[in-house]
């Protein structure tokens, strides 16, 4: 009999669940908030190691709210709490892609720029991104790229020759790594710097949906695997500078952390190749599981502050795109090309699209790669 | 006590040297990091001198307390209730026979089956749902700490059924039929008789449940809400920065407190412990 | 496993199923909830439709999840998986059989000591040991450093299956030891003293009485070993360089980068089937062994 219940219960819970596909459009119109105005504490869910912790305690003391400041590992891991819509977050920090993802799927709140006047502060090359065509939904966080990290002996030994994907790509050059060469264990960025060795460019492929390019680019990714030392997302900054590998595929701010943590400026680089490469942002988002919507609009206003934005940048050493935050920003910080790389190169630089479809060819093919 | 110990000298031996090996192989990995905990270099891997200068430091970083306590309510709450749900179902599952038992029994079995990411994304989906069905009816719940110690008591039954089982599988159900007509009492029976013979198997299913617990980053960093990290899910995002020194200080402090747990739950089992060999030898 | 207790009438059979059910009931009840309704929605998502964004949209149920896992590359692998837990659970139980009696055979004061040392380790995180592994195989690690001043040239052994077992031993063994030393702890010595006088033989002994009443710690143990290594993730990943995709970063990827819950659900799904079907087929004959040997 309880049984019974029981199981009734739990059939009628599921019916309910499954029933209520779409997202809460609790908060889906833009909010009315004054500029600073806060509607209660704030709830930021950001990645891990992304945020200065005086800056969350300098915000909490001008507002006279209090941060629950929570952190995740993956753009996945934040977005799966956000579709459970079972725990309540202000503030998220997507990257470019999921941005797209997000918005697609109406997980984001539209915002008020009304409440966030510092958003002028933002360079005008940041607004219009593909993924968010209208601006509507995200103000840029920090941003960087992704290219090689050397070894200086390594690259004395390629003959100091223009970095180039090669490096990676190229039987005969990555032949002459003696560490050994790394990569990212990520199959869009894998597939991207293929795809950039083989001269195409990214957003044209995936746009178009050119299939036999990406079947080109997991070939040759494929090839590559036997002379790989490993994939890594975690440590591909640390293998570098311990020497565990020569040459390491991986994000701009990572490396600056570890060569800045190792002080290992003298023996170690990130370059960007030559044919070009990844270029990301992340962004701040209110997604539909907000409660205080003011407040979330507040903290964005204050991190685009300018000496807040530089602080950010100084704290850690990803590239600001918030121009007036210039002045405040370190100059070894300014200096560094693995931060902020010169207009030439910026040009040869793409965002990776949301992949859509062909979203699961990219994996598929970079786990057979794998073998 | 000595009777086991007549197994001839050269495979005496063989077992020494194996015994000996397996320390090693156990505990090299843990000197050094104790060791590198006291590097004053910043750099992991080399050696900058001998300094403390990582362990104020550490306990000066918020972040580390919080997701230290954390750890420790999910870890406590979460070991006992397993504990004493799983000696039950082990109990149950080998004592008695009901209806529905075989069936209790496979779904007893299968946490320990299941990947850790798939009990996650289950789990989360789980919550999700069943606020969503709540929220209909009347409490507005999300997702917190007390949600980390739901999830590890589901996977914890399980572990300290599977280890109790094996000790109750071992013992002769005479023994206990005996005590009963001894003590009349069926509940004195097993606290006098079953209870201490089973409590090294359920205190080495106790300390199972524990180290899954204090060691649990999928599942944690899924089913957590905000302000809920836990010190593995705080060591997983540091570790992805590489290792510190910092991050080695911990490490060593995570050793010595669990040297100091183990070390209590023996003092502690002292007292039955007398009182087990003298019933084994009199048996 | 053992003969259920006699039960002479049927009034005494009713209150004895009671009681059994009242044990189990606080149990069942949380797992029920907790566990297997949980269980029900993965089952439902591995039916369920990705979308071009991944999410997955419960209606329009269908079996493509299932259709791909025949797929070779799926295969290949589940089988790479299979082999290298099995090798792993096979390099636990002869290390940690020996380890188990050893510690179960000492007296009472050092077993408790040594039982300490091996809870120690065991109780600091498994990620922060792994990376001391990492850092002690590392090519400028102590290991390395030491065969290189002895002449023996640079150690390079991180990112080769050999580290991936030599990190999943590391991590699962005490999961070995432990029901085993449970199980040898308990033995009744006065069975294998009469089993020494019986067959003259010692290993013969061993095999006739010891290795069978320690079976259910065997068994055990080999589920506690097996399970994690064939859906590790963290070892492969760290101390392999990720270069062999093993089934545990495979289905983690699903829901991960990939979003193909459905097909993380159904490979699940398969997984737990397969897990399940092994337990049991391990249990039955355990058990008809068991009654075969005690007859």
């Amino acid at each position: 009999m309880k049984t019974k219940f029981a199981l009734l219960a739990i059939l009628a819970m599921f019916a309910a669940a499954c029933g209520d596909d779409g997202g809460t459009d609790a908060a889906s119109a833009a909010a009315d908030c004054e500029p600073g105005e806060t509607d209660g504490d704030l709830s930021f869910y950001n990645w891990a190691e992304y945020m200065d912790p005086a800056l969350i305690d300098q915000f909490e003391a001008e507002a006279g709210i209090s941060v629950e400041y929570t952190e995740y590992e993956s753009n996945e891991q934040m977005l799966a709490q956000i579709e459970a819509g079972a725990a309540t977050y202000d503030l998220v920090v997507p990257s470019d892609y999921m941005v797209d993802t997000m918005r697609q799927e109406n997980l984001l709140v539209p915002l008020n720029f009304d409440a966030i006047p510092n958003v002028a502060n933002i360079g005008d090359e940041w607004t219009g991104p593909p993924f968010d065509p209208d601006n509507e939904f995200h103000v840029a966080y920090q941003w960087g790229t992704t290219g090689l990290g050397i070894s200086y002996d390594a690259w004395a030994a390629l003959g100091d020759e223009e970095p180039t994907w090669g490096w990676v790509f190229d039987p005969e050059l990555s032949g002459q790594v003696a560490g050994g060469v790394a990569m990212l264990d990520d199959a869009p960025e894998a597939m991207s710097a293929a795809l950039k060795y083989l001269g195409y460019s990214i957003g044209d492929v995936m746009t178009s949906g050119n299939e036999d390019a990406i079947r080109e680019a997991g070939a040759l990714l494929k090839e590559t695997n036997d002379r790989l030392t490993k994939y890594d997302s975690v440590s591909y900054a640390d293998d570098l500078v311990n020497g565990e590998v020569d040459v390491a595929h991986g994000w701009s701010g990572g490396f600056a952390a570890s060569l800045f943590e190792a002080d290992a400026y003298e023996t170690h680089v990130y370059l960007i190749p030559k044919e070009g490469a990844v270029r990301w942002v992340d962004t701040m988002a209110i997604p539909t599981t907000v409660e205080a919507v003011c407040s979330a609009h507040a903290m964005m206003n204050f991190l685009l502050d300018a000496e807040n934005g530089a602080a950010l940048t100084n704290f850690v050493y990803y590239a600001s795109p918030n121009e007036a935050a210039i002045p405040y920003i370190l100059p070894e910080i300014l200096e560094d090309p693995g931060i902020y790389p010169d207009a030439a190169t910026m040009a040869k630089l793409e965002f990776i699209p949301q992949a859509g479809d062909l979203g699961l060819l990219i994996q598929d093919l970079f786990t057979e790669a794998k073998g | 006590m000595s009777i086991g110990m007549q197994t001839s000298k050269g495979v005496g031996r063989l077992l020494k040297i194996n015994a000996w090996l397996v320390f090693a192989f156990f505990y090299i990995p843990m000197i050094v990091l104790v060791v590198f905990s006291f590097n004053a270099s910043q750099r992991v891997n080399i050696w900058g001198g001998l300094s403390a200068r990582w362990y104020p430091e550490m306990l000066r970083n918020d972040e580390i307390l919080s997701a230290l306590e954390n750890s420790l309510v999910v870890a406590a709450i979460s070991t006992l209730a397993s504990t004493i749900l799983g000696t039950a179902l082990a109990i149950a599952l080998d004592r008695y026979r009901f209806r529905g038992r075989g069936t209790l029994e496979g779904v007893a079995y299968l946490p320990i089956i299941i990947p850790d990411v798939t009990m996650a994304v289950m789990l989360l989906a789980f919550f999700a749902q069943a606020f969503r069905f709540l929220g209909n009816i009347g409490p507005q719940l999300q997702l917190g700490l007390y949600t980390v110690v739901i999830s590890h008591i589901a996977f914890n039954i399980s572990i300290v059924a599977v280890v109790v089982r094996a000790r109750l599988g071992q013992l002769d159900p005479a023994l206990e039929q005996a005590a009963q007509d001894l003590y009349a009492s069926r509940w004195k029976a097993f606290r006098l008789i079953t209870l201490p013979l089973i409590l090294p198997g359920i205190l080495a299913g106790a300390l199972l449940a524990l180290a899954l617990s204090l060691d649990d980053v999928v599942i944690s960093a899924f089913v957590t809400g905000p302000g809920g990290t836990t010190l593995p899910v705080y060591v997983f995002s540091a570790i992805r920065r590489g290792v510190t020194p910092e991050l080695n200080a911990i490490s060593t402090l995570m050793l010595a407190a669990s040297t100091v747990l183990v070390l209590s739950s023996l003092f502690l089992q002292r007292a039955p412990k007398q009182e087990r060999t003298t019933t084994k030898e009199d048996s | 496993m053992t003969a259920p207790k006699l039960a002479p009438d049927a009034a005494v059979r009713k209150a004895e199923s009671r009681r059994g059910v009242f044990t189990a009931m606080p149990a069942a009840i949380y797992l029920l909830i907790f566990f297997c309704t949980p269980l029900l929605i993965i089952v439902a998502y591995s039916f369920g439709t990705r979308t071009a964004t991944g999410s997955t949209r419960l209606s329009g149920w269908n079996f493509d999840s299932y259709e791909r896992i025949i797929d070779d590359l799926v295969l290949g692998i589940v089988w790479r998986s299979f082999w290298l837990a099995g090798l792993t659970t096979i390099l636990c139980l002869v290390v940690g059989y020996p380890f188990a009696y050893y510690l179960a055979t000492r007296p009472a004061r050092i077993r408790n000591i040594l039982l300490v040392l091996v809870m120690i380790p065991f109780w600091t995180n498994g990620l922060i040991r792994i990376f001391a592994i990492r850092f002690l195989l590392g090519s400028d690690g102590p290991v390395s450093q030491a065969s290189s001043s002895l002449g023996f040239g640079e150690f390079r052994i991180l990112f080769t299956p050999t580290a991936v077992i030599i990190g999943m031993l590391y991590s699962y063994l005490t999961f070995m030891v432990l029901p085993l030393y449970v199980a040898i702890e308990r033995l009744d010595w006065r069975l294998v003293e009469a089993a020494r006088d019986l067959y003259a033989n010692g290993g013969k002994a061993f095999r006739k009485v010891t290795w069978p009443l320690t079976r259910s710690g065997v068994i055990a143990g080999s589920i506690l070993v097996f399970i994690p290594s064939f859906g590790s993730y963290v070892v492969p990943e760290i101390l392999g360089g990720a270069k062999t995709l093993l089934l545990g970063s495979y289905i983690a990827r699903q829901f991960g980068q990939a979003r193909n819950w459905p097909f993380g659900a159904a490979l699940s799904v398969v997984l737990i089937v397969a897990m399940l079907i092994a337990v049991v087929v391990n249990q039955r004959s355990a058990a008809s062994e068991l009654t075969g040997s005690s007859s």
